[in-house]
């Protein structure tokens, strides 16, 4: 199949055969950011923002997504300034392995675009579907949170 | 022993050591150009898919390949007749492994559900799954036993009757090690003894699940050298054992470590090295190999479930003069870390009291399961679920409170280590004396920030009954392996000032590769920024044993002190040449060497001039440190839960951890280990467990069906850090990545009884086993 994408703003024509998988997609592109790690939909790894909203693209064809618009982590800084969700995740250290925090990270964006200040609760609410075998959440949790403030001190995006 | 103080700066003032500073792989993580073993697999490399057997017990008698060779895109299926028979461990312990050596890269026999049969390489994945369908298997199935305690009868089915393994205990009852560790006179302390009390536990098998699974990469470079980049803790060991059971020399063997996605334990294993590196040596080119999720948990290294007794002898006065466990552990059908596993169950918890006489026996069986392995704590929190529960029930039976009696007879610092003598890792021990404990700042940071929330139970809803309770659990733990761990380092100085630190240490994501670079930063002087870590790459980075037993941080940590402190001593040499006075004049503060006169070299002049001045030379210093020492780490967890007393639902409402490090080299990274261990134990106290059909099949593998914590599961845990800075570690550091496992679980458990008066000794405490104790005790 002949499908079109937008990654990070950049147009991509791709021939995905019938049963391939969005994340197969993406990281044959060169997205290696987007992580597998269950093919299931059931570890978090492979979130995107699809047009708006986080979605598990192991568990999406990418035959579904043509014409959509994908933000993998590789599209979130402008050159080398860090969107506030990267810079407060590193400011607490809030990755230990990493593996499980770019597609943490992308939800915490898209969280943070439909609810500029959340609670603790909608955050907990919101990464649910993220698993974090390092870190308990606890400095996850507060890295949106200041990601959070930082943006609506304005410098958001 | 004499021991110095170790690397801490002679002015007292640390400047990068005890730093919330950044992880030095933060940066590349959070931009997404972290690389995993996964990112490096080129667009050419073949897939290989391990066929595996669907019978727990069973003799291979044909295989037929044909078909799955005829389907196109295959290139290669072996199987036992196709491979190297040398007896191995999947242990990656230094050599020599005190595990069995009862495993083959593929054999005539399976012994569990999952177990290797062949393998198939193919160009893609899906190829590679669909010849895996057509491998034929004839099998002669053979009777399977399940259950540790029958497997130890001698009508039990013999799971490792091939006559070429080595250093099973007794093969013929299905032994795989026994231990036996006894000071002073168990039997008539127990005479003596005003209480003598005896209670019975269970733990479960428990899977790790790192966010990424077993990973690896093979292919061979351009002079004909073996390549694999690999998710492995333990890279030094992953060369060594895959050299020997290919039949290649090590020195065609180059092991890569990068970015590893969690790890554990389950990745101190050659669970797929062995068998890639195979298929590229055959095949010639490159080979990728990943577990599917599903094989992660049924075809990794789960926690030992064990039977663990306890029996204390204990005076009026709340004296513990006699303690002895007893135990019968399952490693499932091979005897991987068998041995030392359950060495550690006995040698980390039985000291934290203090008694005349202590026994710790153990008898460990194969079965018919999947295989155990090191697992976070590595037996320890098998053994203090059963000796944390036990002293709370102790302390009640002679009328004490649980507090007050633990503290009365917890070890403290001065105090010899009596079983450490003669319980070592799988061998004899060693002396020790605690010179460092921080056992009651725990406790009183963690019990003085759990349960002051002020919600009143019940807070789900008027139709909802429900018990809160508090618990707790002491512990401490290990540091290393005596006479085992050995790690190198090398700095080398750049002309700007900026010094490459390579290490063989390797960073599962815990941050070894920060906190060792701010080791060196502050024996040299700099900033963090200026030390450029390179980790993990058998080519060019020292020898290490890799990243276990707690040991990083104090054992390569002190590698990198020594070289670091080498290379200072060079520079200062240089600099005493400029400044013309004697190098011993010459004063190092603040990254300036300092003349008696005022005259002062920075030491990024020094670099400068040692590279670029008139006696040219390249500075660069390699130090090794051998570890003959393993200082406890102690902790303590408070928990408070509640319990629904209509479904038997626990909920940990609020949980604090306070583990004593001994130094904190950076505390975001400390903490994310505190806080990260009691997640995880958590799990491993309430819903964690691997569940078999009657055939042995595992029943629950996905992540849908075995239940890690999520965000909404867990609540806002509290971690603390105590330090209580160890003579012999560099900068007092002890450890703490799982020590913090260890109190978690019966610290949970405790609270249960404390919220129900209803004591359940059977992990985990899902609301299946809760509701029948209640139902039983009747509340």
């Amino acid at each position: 199949l002949r499908i079109e994408i937008t990654v990070n703003g950049k147009a991509f024509e791709v021939e995905a055969p019938a049963g391939e998988t969005l994340v197969e997609v993406l990281r044959r592109l060169g997205f290696k950011s987007v992580k597998d790690g269950c093919y299931t939909g059931t570890c978090g790894g492979c979130t995107v923002i699809l047009d708006d909203r986080p979605v598990a693209s192991c568990i999406m064809l990418a035959a579904q997504a043509d014409g959509s618009c994908i933000t993998t982590l590789e599209g979130l800084a402008d050159g080398d300034e860090l969107h506030p969700v990267q810079q407060a995740f590193y400011e607490v250290n809030a990755p230990q392995c990493g593996f499980c925090s770019p597609g943490m990270m992308l939800t915490a964006v898209s969280l943070l675009r439909r609810n500029p200040e959340p609670t603790i609760e909608e955050i907990r609410e919101a990464i649910a579907g993220n698993t974090c075998r390092c870190s308990g959440y606890v400095k996850v949790i507060e890295a949106i949170e200041l990601a959070g403030k930082k943006m609506s001190e304005g410098g958001g995006r | 022993m004499k021991h110095n103080k170790v690397g801490v700066a002679e002015s007292a003032e640390l400047k990068v050591v005890s730093k919330r500073l950044p992880k030095v792989d933060g940066r590349s993580i959070v931009r997404g150009e972290a690389r995993y073993t996964k990112d490096f697999v080129g667009e050419d490399a073949l897939f290989a898919r391990i066929v595996r057997s669907p019978y727990a017990h069973a003799r291979i008698k044909k295989i037929d390949k044909s078909e799955a060779l005829a389907v196109p895109g295959v290139e290669l299926v072996l199987t036992h007749e196709d491979v190297p028979r040398i007896p191995f461990t999947t242990a990656g312990q230094n050599y020599p492994e005190p595990s069995p050596y009862d495993t083959f890269m593929l054999d005539a026999k399976v012994r569990f559900v999952g177990d290797r049969v062949a393998l198939v390489v193919a160009r893609d994945r899906l190829t590679a799954e669909k010849a895996a369908r057509l491998v034929r298997v004839d099998y002669e199935i053979l009777p399977a036993v399940f259950d540790p305690e029958e497997a130890l009868k001698k009508s039990a089915p013999v799971i490792h009757d091939e006559p070429d393994a080595e250093g099973i205990h007794d093969a013929s009852r299905n032994v795989a090690a026994s231990i036996h560790a006894e000071v002073g006179d168990l039997e008539e302390e127990f005479k003596k003894a005003d209480l003598v009390s005896e209670h019975t536990y269970y733990s479960q098998y428990e899977q790790q699940v790192p966010m990424e699974p077993h990973v690896t990469y093979s292919y061979l470079d351009e002079s004909g050298r073996l390549v694999i980049i690999t998710a492995t803790q333990v890279p030094f060991h992953v060369r060594r054992i895959v050299a020997r059971v290919n039949e290649i020399p090590v020195s065609r063997v180059r092991v890569i470590k990068p970015r590893i996605g969690g790890a554990f334990g389950v990745k101190q294993e050659i669970i797929l090295e062995d068998l890639c590196a195979h298929a590229a040596l055959r095949t010639g080119k490159p080979v990728f190999m990943e577990l599917s999720r599903e094989e992660e948990f049924y075809a990794t290294r789960p926690r030992h479930p064990m039977k663990l007794t306890c029996k204390t002898g204990v005076m009026k006065d709340g004296n513990i003069v006699a303690n002895e466990m007893r135990v019968v552990v399952n490693t499932g059908s091979y005897g991987s870390h068998g041995l030392t596993v359950p060495s550690n169950t006995g040698s980390k918890s039985m000291p934290l009291y203090r008694a005349r006489a202590i026994r710790y026996v153990a008898e460990v069986a194969y079965t018919n399961l999947p295989v155990a392995g090191a697992f976070r704590g590595y037996g320890a929190p098998q053994g203090y679920f059963a000796l944390e529960c036990h002293m709370d029930e102790v302390a009640r039976e002679i009328g004490m409170d649980p507090l007050e009696f633990k503290r009365k007879n917890a070890i403290r610092a001065g105090d010899m280590d009596p079983i450490a003598v003669k319980l070592g890792e799988g061998k004899e021990g060693f002396e020790r004396e605690i010179r460092s404990c921080g056992l009651e700042e725990c406790i009183e940071l963690a019990s003085n920030a759990v349960g002051k929330s002020g919600e009143s139970p019940g807070a789900g809803g008027p139709f909802r009954r429900t018990k809160r309770g508090v618990g707790f659990a002491l512990c401490m733990h290990g540091t290393g392996i005596p006479g085992d761990d050995v790690a190198g380092a090398t700095v080398k100085v750049n002309e700007d000032g900026s010094f490459n630190l390579l290490v063989g240490a390797t960073d599962l994501g815990t941050g070894s590769d920060t906190i060792l670079g701010q080791m060196a930063a502050e024996v040299l002087g700099v900033s963090l920024d200026d030390v450029i870590v390179y980790a993990s790459d058998t080519d060019f980075t020292p020898f290490d044993v890799g990243a276990y037993a707690s040991s990083t941080t104090y054992v390569s940590g002190r590698a990198v002190v020594m070289a670091a402190e080498k290379v200072r001593e060079r520079l200062r040499g240089v600099a005493a040449g400029l400044l013309g006075v004697e190098a011993e004049a010459l004063a190092f503060d603040d990254g300036s060497f300092r003349a008696p006169g005022g005259e002062s070299l920075h030491v990024k002049e020094a670099a400068l001039k040692s590279l670029y001045g008139d006696a040219k030379q390249q500075i660069s210093e390699t130090a090794s440190f051998l570890n003959l020492d393993c200082p406890p780490p102690f902790g303590a967890c408070f928990a408070e839960v509640e319990v629904d007393l209509d479904t038997g639902m626990v909920r940990v409402t609020d949980i604090a951890s306070a583990i004593d490090v001994g130094r904190a080299i950076n505390p975001d990274l400390c903490e994310g280990q505190i806080v990260g261990c009691a997640a995880m134990g958590i799990g491993y106290a309430l819903t964690e467990e691997m569940l078999f059909s009657t055939e042995g099949r595992m029943l629950n593998a996905s992540l849908l069906d075995y239940k890690i914590a999520t965000s909404l599961d867990l609540p806002d845990i509290k971690g603390f850090i105590v330090e209580s800075v160890e003579p012999s570690g560099p900068f007092g550091v002890k450890s703490v990545g799982e020590v913090s496992m260890d109190p978690i679980a019966p610290a949970i458990a405790n609270a249960v009884f404390n919220a129900t008066g209803v004591r359940i000794r059977e992990l985990p405490l899902t609301p299946e086993r809760v509701l029948t104790a209640l139902k039983k005790a009747g509340v």
